[in-house]
């Protein structure tokens, strides 16, 4: 509560100075504009307090919890298999990314490994939805900026990704696929071959975008030297993901963590920007976008053969113990510490969710921007309401 | 028009006036709406626009008017009541008062105005006004602030339009648009009168600085931050709807094909052809029929050029409040003075 | 070669697409005069085998949101054999799917041992009233016919005995 008083006595102090500030000059009031819960921009319900100059922001602060859903109460009252079904409705654009490090993690509380071709399955369809989830943000990003063709362009291509994902798992948006020691079921015929084409169609996809949207002088002007995140300050706010590699930070988790997926099976090449504004962070996921499909088309030349599922009983009960798992998701960095007590259900589960630490910098990003950059640098950071809120 | 009327009386003259404003305001701004809005849009976005009403959606509009009519109307508790109800008509006034000295043809205009660029130039920024209110009076931060944007975004761009449309005036030597179009009709490239000169020719600069101008004046993207619908929600038309929303919303598209009329009588020789063609030598020679296919040859003109500024709508980004600022003051107006010196320069000299 | 200025080369990305649209046709669907199938394995609406039933409830317990409601009693009904003891059979009053609150997780029909639970791809059941979203065994029993048999698997994979 304390840590609280002290936030908002702050927050009070600045805007009292922005105020005398201001009056100093031009004898004029600044204004208090509540960009959300419900506005165009923020896709979901949060909630920006923006107190401004004129149109510059003197300070912001985004409110969530507009649509706090309870997920990790309510995974405690669920068996493991329960969980999953509910945990891939956390970041709903890249839904099977959300099912792995829980899955990993009672399967290292178990102590057994999926098969390697449930592996490679998995790391296949991680890549998918991290695609179609990195895609729609690509177009998005034009409606954000003023430019409504790009969304309609990514919607269209997006939908031949998830038509994949539904084709394998049978849900479009919440596959729940994932089980404990392996998958569900093995890929349908002709999965292989569809996924070719549409990786060369997300390519072409990618380029299109790169002709509307990047190479535009006007998105370069928006978007070039406005949001700079240095490096440090990244670190210090536990950015992940794009927005950590576009300040210029080489890390990413499917290449520097040891987990049994397929990651390290196939070469690929990570990508840093070492700008670290909004330009930088889109550019990053435009180039993480055309390595995914790369390292799918990879890992379908080398799918293994054999099972998908490894000898688990039919009445899961994880023994009791803790585990940590975090995985690279589509947002940046999600994990889940699993407490079990050797029941049918987890005891506690934390969800480390990757982009309500992505926009804890947005107070310090906003700071004297102008309210057309709030939006360029929301959008560039990249969130979604659920994951922020869980 | 006068010379086709002239021998009916005063009020009937002013009833097919009336009639005739509003056919040349509102066909205009339902084809724009249906070819570019809803099926151009679409086929850029790879599918097909309203399908359902009428033959290829065809009757869509109809369908959206008569959804608008139905529709309560709101105002916010707060709002300036009669300002507020005010600002769409005002708005809309400007397109009509826009159109009066549009010339469709050698007999066919509403008004034969002297000074017909210095009024239209005029006229056009009323709508400022009515953008403005609408801006104050929903006593809504983000209408207050779209409409800001909008009064300092159409001030900023009424100047380099006035500039480059002062290098035709230089060039034809008249206000009048009549004579403007005449002007480019009867005259010749070094002597060849094959093509007329349009003056796209000559004032290419001044034509793309017209352009952009113009999408600037009609708050399309790239210029559309007083609409801004990702950042101020819908900027001055947050708290409109239903019928003061159709109106900003006809008034919009209207605007739109009455700066493209003015500019294609500016720059692409409005409803004339080349008189060569037919051994014309004065306005007073014109055929007859061309009252006729005058107005068609403006309509096409008017389409092209429409077409273009809804490319350039669903193709771009938009740009910052500031940088748009930045771009007419330090790019737009010294290029167009420029513009300016050389044409005075040129015209002295030949 | 000198650099297309990005704002041109925006442009032709937009009218190349356009002129693609109007050559080939959109990637739209107009859903009510034509309709995309969904795969084999979408998860459209749950269908009901009532003769595999036993109302062994598994599929209820095992509910994310419990949206399944089941009743049932036991009945004896007459012996296999001549001469033999009447058998205990589960009867099944009431077999309740509300698709209002289902989240199309699935685990109900992994989990039936008996085989009385089948997806089937259909998905045009929206009702005008929340209520009539709840469909009971014989409406369930309607869909059976819908199920689709299970596609075959991609090369490499293990024949598994699951349907």
């Amino acid at each position: 509560m304390t840590m609280l008083g002290d936030r908002q006595q702050l927050a009070y102090i600045a805007s009292q100075a922005a105020d005398a500030r201001v009056n100093v000059e031009l004898e004029t009031e600044g204004m208090t504009l509540n960009i959300g819960p419900q506005h165009p921009a923020t896709h979901g319900t949060l909630r920006i307090i923006a107190r401004l100059d004129g149109e510059q922001v003197v300070w912001a602060e985004p409110s969530c919890g507009y649509m706090h859903r309870g997920y990790e109460k309510l995974t405690e009252v669920r068996t493991f298999p329960q969980v999953t079904a509910l945990v891939n409705r956390i970041d709903w654009l890249g839904s099977f990314a959300n099912e792995v490090p829980f899955i990993l993690a009672a399967e290292q509380l178990m102590g057994i490994e999926a098969p390697p071709r449930a592996q490679w399955i998995r790391t296949i369809l991680f890549e998918l939805s991290r695609i179609a989830n990195v895609s729609l943000v690509l177009g998005d990003l034009g409606v954000q900026l003023g430019a409504i063709t790009p969304v309609f362009f990514a919607f269209r291509d997006r939908e031949y990704v998830l038509n994949l994902i539904e084709g394998a798992t049978g849900g479009r948006f919440h596959p729940n696929f994932d089980r404990i020691g392996g998958l569900k079921d093995d890929l349908p015929a002709g999965f292989i071959d569809e996924t070719r084409a549409v990786m060369r169609k997300m390519r072409k996809f990618c380029d299109e975008i790169e002709g509307l949207l990047f190479g535009n002088e006007i998105f370069e002007a928006r978007t070039r030297g406005i949001g700079v995140i240095p490096r440090d300050v990244a670190l210090q706010y536990g950015l992940s993901g794009a927005n950590l590699r576009g300040s210029g930070v080489d890390w990413d988790l499917r290449r520097d963590q040891k987990l049994p997926m397929a990651w390290d099976k196939v070469d690929w090449k990570v990508w840093t920007h070492p700008d670290g504004d909004s330009y930088a962070r889109c550019w990053i996921r435009l180039q993480e976008v055309r390595e995914s499909t790369l390292i799918v088309e990879k890992l379908l030349d080398s799918l293994p053969s054999g099972p998908v599922m490894a000898k688990v009983p039919r009445i899961i009960k994880v023994p009791e113990g803790e585990a940590w798992v975090s995985t690279e998701n589509p947002l940046g960095e999600m994990g889940y510490y699993v407490v079990s007590k050797g029941e049918l259900g987890p005891f506690r589960v934390k969800i480390r969710s990757a982009s309500f630490n992505n926009i804890s910098i947005v107070p310090w990003l906003l700071k004297g921007v102008y309210v057309p950059d709030i939006i360029t640098i929301l959008a560039s950071l990249y969130f979604i309401l659920g994951d922020i809120d869980r | 028009m006068l010379g086709l009327i002239a021998g009916i009386p005063y009020w009937a003259q002013s009833l097919l006036r009336v009639l005739g404003g509003i056919v040349a305001v509102l066909l205009p701004a339902g084809t724009i709406v249906y070819v570019f809005l809803f099926k151009m849009m679409s086929f850029m976005q790879s599918r097909l626009g309203p399908m359902e009403a009428g033959p290829f959606g065809s009757l869509q509009l109809f369908a959206e008017v008569g959804k608008w009519l139905q529709k309560e109307d709101l105002y916010p508790e707060r709002a300036d009541k009669f300002i507020f109800k005010m600002a769409p008509l005002i708005v809309l006034s400007s397109t009509f008062l826009l159109v009066a000295v549009v010339p469709f043809g050698p007999d066919a205009w509403f008004t034969n105005f002297e000074a017909g660029v210095f009024y239209a130039l005029a006229v056009s920024s009323v709508s400022v006004l009515g953008i403005l209110i609408a801006g104050w009076a929903s006593a809504n931060k983000y209408s207050l602030l779209g409409g800001l944007r909008g009064a300092g975004q159409l001030i900023a761009y009424e100047l380099p339009m006035v500039l480059a449309v002062i290098g035709v005036v230089i060039q034809a030597d008249t206000m009048n648009l009549q004579q403007i179009v005449v002007a480019q009709n009867a005259g010749s490239i070094f002597g060849w009168d094959g093509l007329g000169n349009p003056y796209i020719l000559t004032q290419f600069i001044g034509f793309i600085i017209f352009m952009i101008a113009v999408q600037a004046e009609l708050t399309q993207t790239p210029f559309d931050m007083p609409i801004a619908e990702s950042e101020l929600v819908s900027g001055y038309m947050t708290e409109y709807s239903g019928f003061r929303f159709l109106i900003f919303f006809i008034s919009e598209f209207a605007t739109a094909g009455v700066f493209a009329l003015i500019a294609s009588i500016l720059f692409l020789g409005g409803w004339g052809v080349p008189f060569s063609w037919f051994g014309w030598t004065s306005i007073d020679s014109i055929d007859n029929w061309m009252n006729v296919v005058g107005p068609l040859i403006m309509f096409t003109k008017m389409m092209l050029l429409v077409f273009v500024i809804m490319w350039v709508r669903f193709s771009y980004p938009r740009f910052r409040e500031d940088q748009l600022q930045r771009f007419a003051w330090k790019v737009l107006i010294p290029l167009s003075l420029v513009n300016i010196m050389a044409t005075s320069v040129l015209k002295v000299a030949f | 070669m000198a650099k297309v200025p990005g704002l041109l080369k925006g442009l032709g990305v937009t009218l190349g697409t356009m002129v693609e649209t109007v050559k080939k046709g959109a990637n739209t669907v107009q859903y009510p005069h034509e309709k995309e199938t969904p795969p084999i394995r979408a998860r459209g609406v749950i269908a009901l085998h009532e003769g595999n039933c036993t109302s062994c409830m598994l599929c209820a317990r095992s509910c994310p949101d419990w949206c399944i409601y089941i009743e049932g009693h036991k009945e004896l009904a007459p012996p296999r054999r001549a001469g033999g003891k009447p058998r205990q059979v589960n009867k099944l009053d009431r077999f309740d799917i509300d698709y209002a609150l289902c989240m199309y997780c699935g685990i109900c029909v992994e989990v039936c041992p008996f085989d009385a639970l089948f997806w089937s791809p259909e998905y045009e059941y929206s009702e005008p009233r929340i209520a009539d979203l709840l469909h009971d065994k014989a409406k369930l029993g309607e869909w059976m016919e819908t199920v689709p048999e299970a596609p075959d698997l991609e090369a490499g994979a293990e024949k598994k005995g699951k349907k």
